[in-house]
């Protein structure tokens, strides 16, 4: 119990600390930035008076509060949930952009994840049942290769090999711009259309790091005692990879998946980007090629917020699976 | 000074050890003689310096062995061969302009030419030098910073180590990557400011990994004796336990190199790098602005791409094969039935 105390309030601090990093940034930044991006606001014309109100309090600019009570004024906009206007998107609040895009972002990294797992940890099952074989021999280093290619290059060759050259795919969006959102069998059909290569990359991307730790893992309990006892008794090996051997050298791997469910968002910008994919990455760009900072920051801390949701979920899990992280941690 | 560094010369300087065996001998009191030797297998009190190139000596041999380190080597010394002389060749200054746009690759243009007609080729070996040296320097301040407060951390104990633990894992539950974006962005662009914001989101790994390896060194009793000797905390720390660290510190800085080369140019294609500064990560920008993609222009686009993979693997195998000199069960060794098979499987 007080090992769960002490994650809760690790993680309340380092909440606390995204977010007051947050409020610094755009405070020490040379050259005034915010500034000028109210200026564009301005200029932009019909800002309302507590719209403009609340971006000084997000930056800073135009005030002669104190530190701290800016600081506090910043806290209160956000625990009432407003993150202030998008300049790209204007007249749009960020909050309204950002829960917009997220659905895309989330069922098509949620979907890419649970592929890439169940697939990676079976791959990396049978290259450490078959450690030595061609198969392992020569997976080993093609995943090394793989897992040193930055991923948005892979998105650029997948996209354009398979929507230029072939012209299988489509080029951009998340589903046929023409049809209405909704939940009808061409709009789905579409949307799964549009997301099959995005979630190709996502998957190419990030299948690696799942069998090498499965492989590592898994070759650390083949060694057991209790395999070779299981082996003596004559077992099938289909039955001691699977129910002694695998079910063991899972622990590792389903960790990293909590984890993974907090990188959704963050690890596939760059993927989104390059496939135009309505997600949040694609607005990251709208944000930083329009210096639109309210958006920028915002996006910064839905993510920071997944993350360390998601690291938390994953040290319960730990405790949960694992007896002797209870027992170490509480001593420690 | 390379003869000396080897462990059976170590008599030299402690008379007292006899000979033929390594490593500080204490007397125990009771007449029992204990012998301890770094990690670097070079006494404990040898001077710093020796056991931070024995430490060094050390690594290279036992990584030689690993055939997956050896080509990992030759692979990244390609590379910085090429960003130290490849320019050298390049006459004119990549970012000439000229009227042939977009053409395909040539004898003149080897990989043909840009929307504005600069020649791509060039761009590719100049952006081999600039993103090698900041990818190499980044990843040397990150480990720098890791060292120091790592070391700092663990041998420290106490509210210094329980404040900055407290930093180091804030930090790494960070996303670091959106935060390095959002910092790139207020900052005035430039390789300086996206080397600045790499080593501010990611030297906490590191940090975590040598504040371990420290606290385990703290209590040894060479430290004991530095300490016992007058020895200031920082000697202590940076000259009694850095060197014998210093393999760890090794493959830290490999593989943070390959993070660093990563998002470095992940950073500058989505253009909050200098426009004007020729990089692998920059020609990605202006070939996606320029809609090379949907134009056909693979060679603009495709051979940057080639660079960092192949850099990265190299990166990768050396530190793959580290990961195996640490843990010889990782080690694809030939397995009983399949000997020979295996000894290929090791290359």
């Amino acid at each position: 119990m007080r090992h769960i105390l002490r994650r809760i309030i690790f993680y309340l601090v380092a909440l606390w600390a995204s977010i007051t990093l947050n409020f610094f940034i755009p405070r020490l930044a040379p050259g005034n930035p915010a500034q000028a991006l109210l200026g564009r606001f301005e200029r932009q014309g019909a800002i309302s008076p507590s719209a403009l109100k609340a971006l000084q309090t997000a930056f800073g600019i135009d005030t002669h509060d104190p530190l701290w009570v800016q600081y506090f004024g910043y806290l209160h906009n956000l625990l009432s949930g407003n993150l202030g206007l998008s300049f790209t998107y204007y007249p749009m609040g960020v909050v309204d952009v950002i829960s917009q895009d997220i659905r895309w972002s989330l069922v098509l990294g949620s979907v890419s994840v649970l592929i890439s797992f169940s697939l990676g940890c079976l791959i990396g099952i049978f290259m450490a049942w078959r450690r030595g074989s061609l198969f392992d021999a020569t997976i080993s280093p093609l995943m090394t290769f793989i897992s040193a290619i930055p991923y948005f290059w892979l998105a650029l060759i997948i996209l354009y090999v398979f929507g230029f050259r072939l012209g299988w795919f489509p080029f951009s969006d998340g589903y046929d711009t023409t049809l209405n959102i909704g939940w009808t069998p061409e709009f789905i059909t579409s949307a799964i259309y549009h997301a099959i290569l995005p979630a190709l990359t996502l998957v190419i991307s990030s299948i690696a790091g799942w069998m090498l730790v499965m492989r590592n893992s898994m070759i650390t309990t083949l060694s057991e005692d209790y395999i070779l006892m299981a082996q003596a008794k004559g077992l099938s090996s289909r039955r001691i990879m699977f129910a002694y051997a695998a079910r063991n050298a899972i622990l590792p791997n389903v960790t990293g998946f909590a984890l993974a469910i907090g990188f959704v968002v963050s690890g596939q910008l760059l993927t989104e980007i390059v496939f135009s994919y309505p997600g949040i990455g694609f607005s990251l760009l709208q944000a930083v090629q329009g210096q639109d900072y309210p958006l920028l920051q915002g996006i910064f801390l839905v993510i920071a917020i997944a993350v360390m949701g998601a690291n938390f979920l994953a040290d319960m899990l730990y405790v949960v699976l694992d007896p002797r992280v209870r027992v170490d941690r509480e001593a420690a | 000074m390379k003869e000396s560094s080897l462990p059976q010369q170590s008599t030299e300087h402690k008379k007292s050890t006899p000979a033929g065996e390594s490593g500080i001998v204490l007397n125990t009191g009771s007449g029992a003689v204990a012998t301890y030797v770094s990690p670097t297998g070079l006494p404990l009190d040898a001077p710093p310096y020796l056991r931070f190139f024995g430490g060094l000596r050390n690594l290279w041999t036992r990584i030689t062995f690993n055939r997956k380190v050896l080509l990992g080597t030759c692979i990244v010394g390609f590379f910085v061969l090429i960003a130290i002389i490849g320019p050298l060749f390049i006459r004119q200054d990549p970012n000439t302009l000229s009227t042939l746009s977009n053409a395909a690759p040539s004898l003149a243009h080897p990989l043909g030419t840009t929307t504005l007609g600069q020649d791509i080729f060039s761009q590719l070996i100049v952006g081999t030098r600039t993103s090698i040296f900041w990818g190499f320097l980044t990843g040397f301040l990150v480990t720098v910073v890791s060292v120091v407060v790592g070391l700092i951390s663990g041998y420290s104990g106490g509210l210094i180590d329980e404040m900055l633990s407290l930093l180091t894992n804030v930090f790494l539950v960070l996303p670091a990557l959106p935060l390095a974006i959002v910092l790139a962005s207020y900052f005035p662009r430039g390789p300086l400011t996206i080397a600045l914001v790499i080593t501010f989101t990611s030297w906490a790994w590191g940090a975590r990994v040598l504040r371990s390896q420290t606290l385990s060194m703290r209590n040894r009793e060479f430290v004991a004796a530095a300490r016992a000797s007058g020895e200031n905390w920082w000697r202590i720390i940076f000259f009694e336990i850095f060197p014998n660290e210093i393999s760890i510190v090794a493959a830290n800085f490999v593989s943070t190199t390959l993070y660093v080369i990563l998002a470095e140019a992940s950073l500058e294609f989505l253009g909050l790098g200098n426009a004007t500064t020729v990089s692998w990560g920059s020609l990605f920008y202006w070939a996606q602005k320029d809609d090379a993609l949907f134009l056909g222009l693979w060679w603009w686009f495709v051979p940057p791409g080639l660079c960092i993979a192949l850099l990265g693997a190299g990166l990768a195998l050396i530190n793959n094969g580290i990961d195996e000199v640490a843990d010889p069960r990782l080690r694809s060794e030939p397995m009983p039935k399949t000997s020979r098979k295996g000894k290929v499987a090791a290359a």
